[in-house]
């Protein structure tokens, strides 16, 4: 693991905490409270994307199926299912969407960049055809409070939906660094014909690859519905960017081979504090978007400096 | 051991198997020779089970013999080690020997087994300081190659195809593969090695097999063949003389003048100057900085001192603008074919007119038709085999691949030819009319450069040599002053 996404993400809370009137409040509990909410559903992706980034594949369709599965869950949920069924079918709904990624990459041998591509459109359209078009009002049930700022009961200090998320990051981490699959998932990202050669089955792991990873972006829409208390199929447009941002910002390569839970968990954090931060300085959108911008650039020619340093 | 006969296989319309038998003994090292293209590599994804044949069968060990897979083969002991490295770079050693058949307990990776299980093949094979917990992305070229023969015998191999291995090692490296392989065999190993270099087959085979067009067209000890009755088999005519005889007439006017070049670290002091019709060899270890010095040379690295003057008028070392020197006449053909010295998407006559596109286009705009026609005429020249010159460059084999890059130059018209190892890794055909190519343009009044690491060819081509040894490039002398113990005594430096 590198230390820079770590000395990113404290210049990120030091910067604002030097600018901000009141420093006790920026760095505050309640703040935290407000930042790690905010986190959730890029952080999510976040895990899912970290797994086909090393893998050497990319997924640009996120944002159409937080859409999607966001609006599956609030839709079942006004037809009356209970809780658990409506969150769970918004879930499998983006592992399945995840699973006709993985095959259009395998069996159509369609790159990944245009399968998912094409996954974006055909996502966003299906959500919104799903929504007629409109937001999907939902009954109050304890999904809503999934991703809430302030959690009920007190004791859980974050939202339910960080716990999921932290919980989720451990596993992946674990499943990543210590099983065969997640070795293999960092084996054809490093060399895909070696890995084949070598007896792995690479269509069939891409596959698993895509499904795993469009659950976790299923998750991320159900919270993402949660957060907004309704189904919008519009919602999320582009996020599928500040997801692979936050991988490529804790050390993802795109060109596979390359990445960690740990160090995306910090990118998304990273981005999530300067929103946060520009938010409380009263700094209009344009700000953070130019420094995110920015952000993306300096982490990865960083990595690339010390890199070529390292050869010499 | 493995028997393979009738073996046949065709792509599309290309025939690349049509016939072809081999018998591997057990405990013995079979050397499969044959020019690129002749079928070699596709007889060993055959034997792997990365292809299917069309036609023939296998046996292993008197059992039929048909995998499916790669992994069907590890299974049945059959293991191919890749003419490119096929490592993950990013993984550790231990991980890179054992993928595929990863331990596991109780649903995690075993990393205990893992690790122990790569160290005792590690230690099997003399290897050990080869920590299993290495990245394999952090160690030498001739380390990952352990790294790969590792992992081949890891699985109790009981035939090992090895295709090409030596193809990146340099020398020193090649004598502990070549240990690695004579202990294979003491542990009943048998092995089949594909190689270009009929010397180092000679070291480390006993039987040999020799395809020709997709058939096997002669086979028995080596020991009881010449290499000339080899090479006949292989190229189908007999080689009387693999190099061109050339007048040697006196050379002319000094084209290129090289004047303590220093380039650290790889390069610390060379001089030198090249006349009209002269072949200048350069002989050396790989490492020695001969690359680095053409590569000062062609304006792709900059000097840090010297001069270099070409035709008299002096060139800016300092700024590294290859354009420019290009402009001058140099020409450069780089030892690097896939990545540096062929665009491979590109057509071949689009890779042959690259450098002076000038000749036909005009205000920018390429008339293709001129441009076939340059092309092609370049391609009668060298005999380049090639459907025409539209046919992307990637799907030729190495050794016209190599003669495209050649005519790049000729159609440069360069006066002065920089080439770095222009017959690497190329069948002896190809090599042939290589020679033949350079030795026309020397009779031509070119001036002409050429590093090597195979020591039979510079004493075949050049009229003078030189030895590069540690970045230091010793006096000039003519060829005749040489022998291939004093160029070795040169580049170790002693």
């Amino acid at each position: 693991m590198r230390l820079g996404p770590f000395l990113g993400l404290a210049a990120v809370i030091l910067f604002f905490t030097l600018l901000s009137d009141s420093p006790a409040n920026y760095l505050s509990m309640r703040n935290f409270r407000i930042v790690s909410a905010q986190t959730v559903i890029v952080a999510l992706g976040a895990i899912g994307m970290t797994m086909i980034i090393v893998s050497g594949g990319i997924d640009l369709s996120v944002g159409s199926v937080i859409a999607l599965t966001g609006v599956v869950t609030a839709t079942t949920l006004r037809a009356g299912w209970s809780p658990l069924p409506a969150l769970v079918a918004g879930v499998v709904i983006g592992g399945l969407v995840g699973v006709v990624n993985g095959l259009v990459v395998t069996r159509l041998k369609v790159l990944p960049f245009i399968a998912t591509l094409g996954m974006l459109g055909i996502a966003r359209g299906v959500a919104k055809w799903l929504a007629d078009q409109q937001t999907v009002n939902v009954p109050d049930t304890w999904v809503n409070e999934l991703a809430v700022t302030f959690p009920d009961p007190a004791w859980l200090l974050v939202a339910p939906g960080v716990w999921v998320a932290l919980l989720l990051a451990v596993v992946a981490a674990l499943v990543l660094g210590n099983t065969v699959f997640g070795r293999r998932v960092f084996a054809i990202g490093s060399n895909e014909a070696a890995a084949r050669a070598c007896g792995v089955a690479t269509d069939r792991l891409k596959v698993w690859i895509y499904g795993l990873a469009g659950l976790l972006f299923g998750l991320s829409g159900v919270m993402q519905m949660s957060r907004l208390r309704q189904g919008d199929p519009t919602v999320a447009i582009g996020s599928e960017l500040d997801v692979i941002a936050a991988v490529v910002i804790g050390g993802g390569s795109l060109s596979g081979g390359e990445g960690s839970i740990l160090g995306s968990m910090i990118g998304a954090l990273i981005m999530a504090f300067l929103r946060n931060g520009s938010q409380q300085m009263g700094w209009p959108t344009f700000v953070q978007e130019i420094m995110i911008g920015v952000i993306i650039v300096l982490a990865v020619a960083a990595d690339g400096l010390r890199r070529s340093r390292a050869t010499q | 051991m493995l028997t393979l006969s009738g073996i046949k296989k065709r792509f599309g319309p290309t025939v690349a198997l049509d016939g072809v038998a081999l018998e591997l003994r057990p405990g013995r090292v079979h050397a499969l020779i044959g020019e690129n293209g002749a079928g070699k590599t596709t007889l060993m994804n055959i034997a792997v089970g990365a292809l299917v044949p069309d036609a023939g069968t296998m046996s292993l060990q008197g059992d039929r013999y048909a995998p499916a897979s790669p992994l069907d083969a590890r299974r049945a002991g059959v293991a191919l080690i890749h003419q490119e490295l096929s490592l993950c770079s990013h993984l550790t050693v231990a991980e890179n020997i054992l993928m595929g058949q990863e331990p596991t307990r109780r649903g995690l990776l075993d990393w205990d087994q893992c690790r122990r299980r790569a160290a005792d093949v590690l230690e099997q094979f003399h290897h050990a300081e080869l920590r299993p917990d290495r990245r394999v992305g952090d160690l030498p070229i001739a380390a990952r190659q352990v790294v790969e023969i590792c992992r081949a015998i890891v699985s109790n191999a009981s035939v090992v195809l090895m295709d090409e291995p030596t193809s990146s090692l340099p020398r020193a490296d090649v004598d502990r593969l070549f240990a690695m392989v004579r202990r294979l065999r003491s542990h009943g190993v048998s092995s089949v090695y594909i190689s270009h270099f009929l010397e180092e087959l000679r070291e480390v085979a006993e039987d040999f097999t020799v395809l020709r067009d997709g058939r096997s067209v002669l086979s028995g000890e080596l020991a009881s063949t010449t290499d000339a009755e080899l090479i006949a088999a292989m190229v189908g005519r007999s080689v009387e003389d693999v190099f061109p005889r050339r007048d040697r007439a006196a050379p002319g006017d000094v084209l290129l003048e090289v004047e303590h070049v220093a380039a650290p670290p790889a390069v610390s002091d060379a001089s030198f100057a090249v006349r009209r019709g002269e072949v200048l060899g350069i002989a050396g270890l790989v490492g020695a900085g001969r690359t680095e010095m053409l590569r000062v040379l062609v304006g792709l690295d900059r000097a840090a001192a010297g001069r270099v003057r070409v035709r008299g008028a002096e060139i800016r070392t300092g700024a590294a603008r290859p354009w420019e020197v290009l402009a001058r006449g140099i020409g450069f053909l780089s030892e690097d074919r896939t990545h540096e010295g062929l665009t491979l998407r590109l057509s071949v006559a689009d890779n042959i007119t690259c450098t002076r596109y000038g000749s036909c286009a005009r205000y920018g705009w390429i008339a293709r038709s001129e441009q076939a026609r340059q092309a092609e005429q370049q391609m009668r020249a060298l005999g380049v085999r090639a459907r025409g010159p539209a046919q992307p460059v990637r799907t030729l084999s190495g050794g016209n691949q190599q003669k495209v890059a050649l005519a790049r130059l000729r159609h440069q018209s360069a006066d002065i030819w920089l080439l770095d190892e222009p017959t690497k890794g190329i069948d002896i055909g190809s090599k042939v009319q290589i020679y033949e190519a350079i030795g026309e343009a020397a009779s031509e009044g070119k001036g002409i450069v050429m590093v090597s690491s195979y020591l039979p060819e510079l004493f075949g081509m050049c009229d003078r040599l030189a030895v590069m040894s540690r970045g230091r490039l010793s006096p000039v002398r003519p060829i005749a002053e040489w022998t291939p113990e004093r160029v070795l005594e040169a580049a170790i430096g002693s």
